[in-house]
């Protein structure tokens, strides 16, 4: 496998703009005899289709929602960063890049976390003219808040909802385009494999989810921004509909999977309740501005109600441990912390599998200083949430938490320009692996999803495109699309005659029961290499007793289902794989062999580099491939927030 | 709401018998309802849940499953649309079916589950049903134009807090479409009227607010929504509590562009932001 990152030369600080003057363009008249594939509607995919046709490129984009303004970027909560400095408080691209590298525990690529940086300050711009009504203050002026892993106040938000509104800012331009005919979109169709032609990539193969009907689509270029794998585990704070599908077809064709052990679990998630529980939700990062985080400092009061606990027998772990950053210590930190607390005995609210699996989040103190009313201002849609969901009211008791898993670090391996190494495969926000490192700090993820759509990939792949010139497309008559259209209609009918005695959700759960004990906020390497058996066993089991009820030609959220949960039994076990072969702790990679006192000890010696997965075929385990992480600008340190 | 019962599941959790009767349909054919018995359902399940405890017993049974849009789960994505009871997203003001949780409801009871009724929303499976009516409206006019690269620094726009605290209250519309199902005209005013709200009183959305107004109205009706005649129904089963005064807005700025229309040289709206 040919990993070459294609850096620019030149200092950090100024590789995006001499890479932007020396790529290549297309004539305007010419742009709309490119066809531009896009999957995926969330902020990566629909900023980059809505651009693409505002640049005057043809543009088709697929998502399996009813809707474009659904993708689960909609679910984001506390906001999105950018270098403004509008606060006075020292902010600076440079300061965000190395926030960014820092937080990303020194495993993401440099020049890309810079240029996000860079590019940062035009989101809000082009959010702000598109009509999104961030959070202002009374002068009219925009407003800030704070953040997990920065001592500025950097990121803009709309109230709880801020996933929302740039989605749907994103989505109205894209809307328009739709309109003007410039974009078709193509809803409730879900991609099911990528097609290569002569090694690029030239098309894909689509499932419409209401007819059954399986279908070809050539293109100039294919551009995945189709979200992280997060659903891996059964239980996570994404969407039902997430899946790896698209990413891991792709993988099967070729392409790169870089960094699967990179999964960030989330330290504010309402605890877990019960077996038939289908989801978990976060409680905004944003709510740690003003929540203290603590359990009872003697286990015997952890059946008290919190109010019957006095002050100094509660134990503020985050801020006894780190001082400096208190309750706003990154996601990785937090989260390990509350885990730690809960293993020693000290957790609170009901028992599941034996233990209490939960840490209070207090707003007690912030209701005495600053009022209700200034809380429900802040927080009013999170608190009533969390009132729907656990039957509590959290102004006059602490709520209850724990760390779920909410994003994913890795994904397919793309190079400065966002390409993979499938010539023409371009991957976007989530899907790719390129800017969080080890550890993504929050609101750094909208940030990327709209970098990546708006002011990275329009000149990337117009770059490409000039390259491969307007003879490139393929006929979907060709042999590779009919190939790739019969395996999947084959694969279809499989699950549907199969008829055997257990359902997709049922591997499901098995899947991510044993992903999340052996492969979440703590591994060894007994754990996954245990884990790995047992993957492969259920593997198996799935391949014979699968059952699909429905049928093909209708909505089958069961073949649905089958087919995604197959291909996350898959990606289970390269997740486990690269968390074997990845001998330290980074981020929210924490081997318990390597640590000092519960802090991740990296080993920058044998393992600055990113580990890309190449397919070796169905069963077979895939082959670790590595490109090595050069800092020509930051110095290697210990990661501290003490 | 639940009330004392013996029913207790391994957690201790209090559990529900339920009768359930469900809307069944395949595309294009007539639909029914089908009743089903569903035992040990936890209080703290959500409605959604619940009703992938039933799918799972369906399959066991052989059978095929009801399908039903979700996605999130988490009330935003404005997915899940099953009318609970005759009522959209189920009894309770201000939340989505997703947010519904089983403690709301009795042991025992009988609860009727039906997809969303309206014209303008046909139904493509069962429960769910194809709301495309709304993304088209949206591409009428439900944007300002922007392109990518062309925007001015943020802080050049001056707006002040109220009106972003107004844009908001109205952007926070998730676009499920419960307006247009409890509405007995299936009128869609609480949707359009919103993101009319929305864009129509920020400084960025006046340039096209006429042409906006117009256009999106004209799709409205096109699309085989209903008129309001003030039920409020609607502001009733908002899931995200946006009032009605989103209606009465939209109506005096589609008076407004009427007028500034039939009055302009052209006869045709005043065009602005192409």
């Amino acid at each position: 496998m040919k990993l070459d990152s294609k850096i620019p030369a030149g200092p950090v600080a100024d590789k995006w703009s001499n890479h932007k003057a020396k790529m290549r363009l297309v004539n305007p008249a010419n742009r709309r005899k490119y066809h531009v594939i896009v999957v995926g509607s969330g902020l990566a995919g629909s900023a980059a289709a809505a651009s693409f046709a505002e640049m005057g490129y043809e543009v088709s984009c697929f998502c399996y929602q009813d809707s474009p303004r659904r993708a689960h970027s909609i679910a984001a909560q506390g906001g999105i960063n950018a270098a403004k400095n509008y606060q006075n408080d020292g902010d600076s691209i440079r300061r965000l890049f190395l926030d960014t590298i820092k937080g990303g525990d020194y495993r993401a690529r440099e020049a890309n976390v810079y240029r996000l940086a860079q590019v940062s300050t035009s989101i809000i711009d082009q959010c702000v003219a598109q009509g999104v009504p961030f959070a202002r203050e009374y002068g009219g002026l925009l407003a800030n808040r704070s953040f997990g892993g920065a001592q500025v106040s950097r990121t803009f938000y709309a109230r709880g909802q801020t996933g929302q509104q740039l989605l749907l800012g994103a989505y109205s331009a894209l809307s328009r385009q739709i309109g003007a005919g410039t974009v078709k979109m193509y809803t409730r169709h879900e991609m099911l494999d990528l097609v290569l032609v002569g090694g690029q990539a030239k098309g894909i193969v689509t499932r419409d989810l209401v007819t059954g009907e399986i279908q070809a689509w050539a293109s100039d270029v294919v551009v995945l921004c189709t979200g992280g794998y997060g659903n891996v585990f059964y239980l996570s704070t994404n969407a039902q509909g997430c899946n790896v599908t698209a990413t891991y077809r792709a993988h099967r064709r070729g392409a790169g999977f870089a960094n699967p052990c990179y999964t960030q679990i989330h330290p504010t998630c309402i605890p877990v309740h019960g077996e038939d529980q289908s989801k978990l939700t976060l409680m905004s990062e944003s709510l740690r501005n003003d929540g203290r985080v603590w359990v009872p400092k003697d286990k015997a009061d952890c059946t008290k109600p919190a109010s019957e606990i006095p002050e100094d027998r509660r134990d503020y772990f985050l801020e006894r441990k780190y001082p400096s950053y208190g309750n706003l210590a990154p996601r990785d930190i937090a989260s390990r912390a509350a885990k730690e607390v809960c293993d020693e005995g000290r957790g609170v609210g009901q028992v599941v599998d034996g233990k209490r699996l939960g840490v209070y989040l207090d707003f007690s103190a912030a209701i005495k200083r600053l009022g209700e009313p200034a809380i429900r201002e802040r927080y009013g849609n999170l608190f009533d949430m969390y009132e729907n969901i656990t039957g509590e009211n959290a102004y006059h008791q602490p709520m209850r938490i724990f760390p779920a898993v909410h994003y994913t670090m890795g994904g397919l391996w793309v190079d400065y320009n966002l390409q993979s190494n499938i010539p023409g495969l371009f991957v976007g926000g989530e899907a790719n692996f390129s800017d969080h490192g080890a550890n993504r700090l929050g609101a750094s993820a909208l940030m990327q999803g709209l970098a990546d759509g708006y002011f990275v990939l329009p000149y990337t792949v117009t770059d490409y495109l000039a390259g491969v010139g307007l003879t490139g497309r393929p006929s979907v008559e060709a042999p590779e699309f009919k190939a790739a259209v019969k395996e999947v209609q084959d694969r279809t009918q499989w699950f549907l005659n199969n008829k055997g005695n257990r359902s997709a959700r049922s591997y499901h759960k098995a899947l991510g029961k044993i992903v999340w004990e052996k492969c979440g906020m703590a591994r060894d390497k007994a754990g996954l290499e245990g884990a790995i058996r047992d993957l492969q066993a259920l593997r198996a089991d799935f391949w014979k007793n699968i059952l699909v009820v429905g049928s093909g030609d209708q909505l089958a959220p069961e073949l649905e289902r089958a087919g995604r949960v197959a291909d996350f039994l898959d990606f289970g076990i390269m997740m486990c794989l690269d968390a074997l072969h990845r001998d330290e702790s980074c981020g929210g990679h924490f081997r318990t062999e390597y640590q000092d006192g519960g802090e991740a000890q990296r080993n920058d010696d044998k393992y600055a580099h990113v580990a890309v997965w190449a397919w070796q075929g169905d069963g077979q385990l895939p082959v670790r491939h590595t490109e090595p992480l050069v800092y020509e600008d930051v110095q290697f340190t210990t990661r501290s927030y003490k | 709401m639940v009330k004392e019962h013996d029913n207790l599941d391994s957690h201790g959790e209090q559990t529900l018998s339920l009768r359930l009767r469900v809307w069944r349909q395949s595309r294009g054919a007539a639909g029914h309802f089908e009743d089903h018995a569903l035992a040990a359902v936890p209080t703290s399940a959500s409605f959604l849940e619940m009703m992938d405890m039933l799918n799972e017993q369906l399959i066991k049974e052989g059978k095929d499953t009801f399908a039903f849009d979700h996605d999130c789960r988490e009330g935003i994505c404005g997915m899940c649309s099953m009318t609970i009871n005759g009522m959209p997203h189920g009894p309770l003001p201000g939340v989505t079916t997703c947010q519904l949780h089983m403690r709301n409801f009795r042991d025992g009871e009988m609860i009727t589950v039906e997809p969303w009724r309206a014209k303008a929303f046909p139904v493509i499976k069962d429960l769910a049903v194809n709301r495309s009516a709304f993304d088209k409206v949206i591409q009428a006019g439900g944007f300002i134009t922007v392109r990518t690269g062309s925007a001015t620094e943020a802080n050049n726009t001056l707006i002040p807090k109220s009106v972003a605290d107004e844009a908001m209250d109205a952007a926070e519309c998730i676009g499920c479409g419960a307006c247009v199902a409890s509405c007995k005209n299936g009128s869609a005013m609480l949707f359009v009227g919103a993101k009319i709200n929305h864009l129509n009183i920020l400084p960025q959305g006046q340039p096209e607010r006429e042409r906006r107004t117009l256009a999106m109205v004209k799709t409205m009706d096109d699309a085989g929504f209903g008129n309001c005649t003030n039920y409020g129904e609607c502001q009733a089963h908002c899931p995200k509590s946006i009032t009605l005064d989103v209606i009465a807005k939209l109506n005096r700025d589609y008076l407004r562009a009427r007028v500034k229309e039939f009055f302009s040289s052209t006869g045709k709206p005043r065009k602005g932001g192409d």
